[in-house]
């Protein structure tokens, strides 16, 4: 084999250097190496996520049952998903959850992840119960802001203290108000998370970017902007496209906040609740169920799309 | 550091004011909660104004608790769970990752794109088919079919793929030309950079098993078997009537995470700072 032969420079800076004449993947065995790596993975995700989702596929036409197979009805269930103002309301619900909850989870924890970036005790506490409400699970967290929000919680007993209410504040019972305290849990338990992202793109800005931006005259907002933000941009992108799919599919918070019911005559339900109702129990209609989830995988797959543009547009741009 | 003292004191003031802001409306809830489970049958859980401080603080809601509810067994099979699904994560999503990233072979785009398309499958959708596979494989009602489904998770193996792929090729051009074969590289030369993201991914696989809550709902059903979530969930059906009771309940559920992650974040937090890899 050839290898010595001198590849051809690709800058300046490397022009003192002779590089392998093989890229670097040549030499890495035989065929079935990378299948090794891979094996497991593969696995388990074909197994566990892929196969069940075309499993799903094939039932969204079918009028499946959870104890029977179900005959094959062409697009009947999306004909009658048209109609069915539970769907809508649901559709309602998740869309508006992404469209409140995306953008704060994509600034506040790159804003949190800057403030606690650094050395020192202190800012490592903040760091570690910051990221606290991440690790507690959903049901600790519903049962914890159920008894704040509610008729007589903190909250209410709080603001009729400070003469801010007349009444308690239906937090836990009005539609609008009960959609909008969820979202506010899915910001306070998920924060930490994407704070944790963000660290771990910081680490990783040069901070020479800092030092001559300062040198420069620019003060803490300027750097946040014109460092800061360019630098982690790719992630901010990655986050976008995380944070919309996890709020579409958001079940936890609204149904622990209301009891499992989805609300006053199912008003608050979102699309996962409503495939969860669909397709569990012994009256689940696998089917029908299948094909709600079909629905909401094409979202999120504009979704992913949306972000591939937008970064696609970044780099001919930047 | 020194060049305009007193916009760096004003600066940083500023800072420390919104990082206590935060912390207070994070950190608040929880200590209303502790507050709430130390509070005797004497005090008042609505006077006006609320009283953090107990006036008859006692520890009999954690005794009642604890008598009527198995939580340290509900805590113990979450570990089980946890230890599964971080270790199948370390390990298996990092290999995964150093081939998608680091190795040229055919049909690795669509190998990624398995990947990618995986994590667009919503969880909720698939559970029924996933319980259906796992009861054929026989393991209801078990902590390894809790486990199973989340032995490699998509996102982690595209963020370790991310992770090696920002590791600089001279790196390894160097290792091949000392005669470095593709185990020593992984194990010696790629991993080693990486150690932060893998943290990273340990926590959040961690995270991930001890949070669920629909899936273990579905597979288990004796409560010897119950994960921490499910069983809280019993806590509200219990003590519907007593918040006290509920909140004892939920600080003893919290306080062996508090713990562990307490332990743990130094490593974590260290990782993420190492295993930035400078331009």
């Amino acid at each position: 084999m050839t290898s010595t032969i001198t590849a051809p420079e690709r800058d300046t800076r490397r022009a003192d250097r002779t590089r392998p004449a093989r890229p670097v993947h040549w030499a890495q065995g035989r065929w079935y190496v990378p299948w090794l790596f891979l094996g497991v993975a593969l696995v388990v995700v074909c197994t566990f996520a892929l196969f069940p989702f075309f499993n799903t596929l094939l039932l969204s036409f079918t009028d499946a049952t959870l104890l029977r197979g179900g005959q094959f009805i062409g697009v009947d269930n999306f004909g009658e998903l048209l109609g069915d103002s539970r769907f809508q309301t649901a559709l309602l619900n998740s869309t508006l959850y992404v469209i409140c909850v995306v953008p704060v989870m994509v600034i506040l924890p790159l804003i949190l992840a800057t403030l606690v970036a650094g050395n020192g005790r202190l800012l490592g506490f903040f760091r570690t119960s910051y990221y606290l409400p991440v690790i507690m699970s959903p049901v600790i967290v519903g049962l914890v802001w159920t008894n704040l929000l509610n008729r007589r919680g903190l909250v209410n007993a709080v603001l009729e203290w400070v003469s801010a209410v007349s009444g308690p504040v239906p937090f836990l019972t009005d539609r609008w108000l009960l959609l909008f305290s969820a979202m506010f849990v899915t910001i306070w338990m998920g924060m930490g998370y994407y704070m944790v992202i963000y660290l771990a793109a910081l680490a990783s800005i040069d901070p020479s970017l800092y030092d001559s931006a300062a040198v420069d005259g620019a003060g803490t907002v300027r750097k946040f902007l014109h460092v800061t933000m360019p630098g982690v941009r790719n992630t901010m992108g990655l986050i976008g496209l995380f944070s919309s799919i996890a709020a579409f599919r958001v079940f936890g918070e609204v149904y622990m906040l209301t009891d499992g019911t989805g609300g006053t005559g199912g008003e608050n339900l979102t699309m996962t609740m409503l495939i969860q109702r669909e397709g569990t129990g012994l009256q689940a209609r696998t089917g029908y169920a299948g094909a709600i989830s079909l629905v909401m995988f094409v979202i999120m797959a504009i979704f992913l799309l949306l972000q591939l543009v937008a970064q696609n547009r970044q780099r001919k741009n930047g | 550091m020194s060049r305009q003292r007193k916009r760096i004191t004003t600066g940083s003031a500023a800072r420390y004011a919104a990082l206590v802001l935060m912390f207070i409306l994070l950190a608040g809830p929880l200590l209303w909660q502790l507050s709430l489970s130390l509070k005797g049958q004497g005090d008042d859980l609505y006077a006006q104004p609320p009283q953090l401080v107990p006036s008859h603080p006692t520890l009999s809601n954690f005794t009642g608790v604890l008598d009527r509810v198995p939580v340290l067994r509900f805590v113990l099979n979450s570990a089980v769970v946890a230890l599964l699904v971080v270790g199948g994560n370390v390990l298996f999503a990092t290999s995964a990752g150093f081939a998608l990233a680091r190795l040229r072979f055919r049909f690795r785009g669509v190998a990624t794109a398995i990947f990618v398309a995986a994590l667009l499958v919503p969880a909720e959708a698939v559970i029924i088919a996933q319980f259906l596979l796992i009861r054929s494989a026989g393991l209801t009602d078990s902590l390894l079919g809790v486990a199973l489904p989340a032995f490699v998770a998509p996102l982690n193996v595209l963020l370790m793929r991310n992770a090696f792929a920002g590791i600089p090729d001279e790196l390894e051009e160097a290792a091949v030309l000392d005669g470095a074969g593709i185990w020593q590289r992984f194990l010696r030369i790629c991993v080693p950079q990486v150690k932060g993201v893998m943290a990273v991914v340990a926590i959040f696989a961690f995270v991930a098993a001890w949070n669920d809550f629909l899936w273990p709902l579905i597979v288990l059903s004796d409560e010897q078997n119950y994960t921490l979530t499910v069983g809280l969930n019993m806590l509200k059906g219990t003590f519907y009537d007593d918040p006290r009771l509920i909140a004892a309940g939920t600080i003893v559920a919290l306080v062996p995470i508090i713990v562990f992650f307490a332990a743990l974040q130094r490593f974590f937090m260290r990782g993420l700072e190492q295993g930035g890899i400078k331009g």
